[in-house]
């Protein structure tokens, strides 16, 4: 820093040199810097560019890379979008998948900020036996409990039910909200409960008017987190749905739209491109607290 | 005049009815916070989970109970090859994936902890493989993986000329077996990188200062203060990638089924396959339950790192 302010004063022949140095650090940063990271760029989006290309390309194209340039659509159509709304049971695909997120958010969202609040504010005996072992039980992995739970499931009479679904959900959500949501309760100051709590007020009342407003960035990261878990859940919706109509989007289009030896691309690039989007767009308004979620929620 | 208005404050205070001292009383008020959560998971997880271990020493199939058969299900997967060819599937799985992705997310992290234009914008950008369901992309790289029309044949056939023929990616064993452990690199990059650049973020700068007063090259800074202090995140983040990726389903299922004959076969894959399509639930259940002993392993090893950072920090500060 001080040749930095030393130079100027020097005179031309000594400007030559940090000048020289600054231009090979810019290059030295260009190639250990950019160069890598517009790599690490480029692979992490090619797939999403690769999809969306194949959804508004044209067999005619998708399938002569001599003749046309795979990089690019000389005749974009939305004749596979088309077939997917209009052809196949896809927007009610899409209402299903919808309506199963939307409802195991709810529950989810409900159960663990009772649960987080009574873990971290009530301080019971054993409060933080009951938060290890939410903890443990997010370790515990759907791979292994969709056999047992489709037995549960065939006995209870949910077989082939979007309820089904929106019951067990919450098994993975639960952990994770409940988790994230102590981290939070955690960050806000005891005394303003204690305040209300000398005021008068019941311990409900402190929850709902003094704990909650102050909670609402975790609540949502818990929300818009637990949205996209249960819109990318694949295990479950696949062992628990039978019939054609009441399938999530995942499932719907490996199973469905996957028909015979010619894979129709085009249609199942469409329909993993419409089903991406609505996480996409709840991401990128959300962005921040994905991240502080995500972020928050390993720090823990 | 003190007493009167104490008076008239006693008076508006009306006596609380039953419903609101039953929510005063502490113990009640405990049950009813706890009773959703731990209710739903004692239900559709713990239960499941002895449930599971149960079905596993028993012949179930769909539509019959089974009846108790001790270890039988256990013995016949030890001579079963298709079972052993699954753990070692999985283990190289695992292992290879999670190297994968620790190494270049955490280069990633690195970088992405430089100052430079756009960084929120970049960081967006960079989970998006993270946040859109894995299914989806999954199809997005059979796609690519396709024989006839890859597109990654087609940069090295014509227009780099590194090869002659397209590549066959799923067609034969081992090149399914790297071209999945490439797409799950490839998904679990983002979770890794962002985790890690959390980690980064608190490091604190004076440390980096310190080190470059007594003459440090980057090497040791980063072997001797990075990494250290980036170790408990770096042992949580790394339990749960194995975890999750031990008992991946979704990739595989998507991409292969396990297939070409079965080579690609991941413990939850052929889990499934025994016992959704195939009917055998306790055969399946076993398979599932002999991933136990792994995560148990893994989660011992969070243990372990968790225990580091407290000593690390010095005090309970946390």
């Amino acid at each position: 820093m001080t040749e930095a302010v030393a130079t100027p004063a020097a005179g031309n022949a000594a400007t030559a040199q940090p000048e020289t140095m600054a231009w090979d650090s810019k290059a030295r940063r260009m190639v250990m810097l950019y160069l890598p990271l517009a790599c690490f760029l480029i692979i992490l989006l090619f797939p999403f560019y690769w999809m969306t290309l194949t959804a508004f390309k044209p067999n005619a194209e998708l399938f002569d890379y001599k003749t046309y340039n795979p990089f690019w659509i000389s005749s974009p159509t939305l004749d596979h979008i088309r077939h997917l709304l209009f052809n196949t049971a896809y927007p009610r695909w899409l209402v299903t998948t919808m309506t199963v997120a939307v409802c195991s958010t709810f529950i989810s969202l409900i159960a663990s900020t009772l649960a987080a609040y009574a873990i971290q504010r009530l301080r019971f005996k054993g409060s933080q036996y009951v938060g290890l072992a939410i903890y443990l039980a997010y370790l515990v992995p759907p791979s292994i409990q969709f056999i047992p739970l489709a037995t549960m499931v065939y006995q209870l009479g949910l077989f082939d039910s979007p309820m089904a679904l929106i019951l067990t959900y919450p098994t993975f959500l639960i952990p994770f909200c409940t988790w994230l949501l102590i981290g939070y309760f955690k960050s806000i100051p005891y005394e303003l409960e204690e305040c209300a709590l000398i005021d008068g007020a019941t311990r409900l009342q402190i929850l709902r008017q003094i704990t909650l407003p102050l909670a609402v960035p975790g609540l949502i990261s818990a929300g818009i987190f637990s949205f996209t878990l249960s819109w990318n859940e694949f295990i479950y919706a696949l062992a628990f749905i039978q019939s054609s109509e009441s399938k999530t989007v995942p499932v719907a289009i490996l199973t469905e739209l996957v028909s015979g030896d010619v894979y129709q691309w085009g249609a199942l690039m469409a329909g993993s491109l419409l089903g991406s989007l609505p996480v996409a767009i709840f991401y990128s308004f959300f962005v921040d607290y994905y991240v502080s979620s995500l972020t928050g929620a390993v720090k823990e | 005049m003190s007493a009167t208005t104490a008076a008239a404050w006693s008076r508006t205070r009306q006596e609380p009815n039953w419903l609101v001292r039953l929510f005063e009383w502490k113990p009640f008020l405990v049950i009813a916070c706890l009773l959703p959560a731990v209710g739903l998971l004692t239900v559709f997880l713990t239960y499941p989970l002895g449930l599971g271990i149960w079905l596993a020493f028993t012949d179930t199939t769909i539509g019959r109970r089974g009846i108790w058969v001790g270890l039988e299900n256990f013995e016949y997967l030890l001579e079963d090859p298709l079972w052993w060819n699954a753990v070692f599937y999985s283990v190289f799985y695992t292992g290879v994936a999670t190297v994968g992705k620790f190494a270049l997310g955490l280069w990633l992290a690195l970088l992405l902890n430089n100052h430079m234009p756009f960084k929120s914008l970049l960081r967006a950008i960079i989970l998006l493989p993270w946040i859109v369901p894995t299914v989806l992309s999954a199809i997005a790289f059979w796609w690519i993986y396709d024989p006839q029309f890859s597109i990654i044949s087609f940069l090295l056939v014509d227009i780099l000329g590194v090869r002659s023929t397209n590549i066959d990616f799923l067609g034969s064993a081992w090149p399914a077996r790297w071209s999945l452990i490439a797409a799950n690199v490839w998904r679990g990059i983002p979770f890794v990188a962002i985790s890690l650049l959390a980690g980064l973020q608190t490091i604190s700068p004076s440390l980096y200062e310190a080190a470059l007063l007594d003459g440090s090259t980057a090497w040791q800074r980063f072997r001797y203060i990075t990494f250290p202090m980036l170790l408990p995140i770096l042992a949580i983040v790394m339990t749960f990638s194995i975890i999750f990726t031990f008992t991946d389903f979704q990739l595989v299922y998507a991409i292969t089924r396990g297939g070409p004959v079965n080579s690609t076969h991941l413990l939850a894959t052929l889990a499934f396959q025994r016992g959704i399509p195939g009917g055998q639930l306790g055969e399946g259940a076993a398979i599932a339950v002999s991933m136990i002993p792994f995560l148990v392993f893994a989660t011992l090893f969070s243990y372990f790192g968790l225990a580091r950072r407290k000593w690390q920090q010095g005090e309970g500060n946390d």
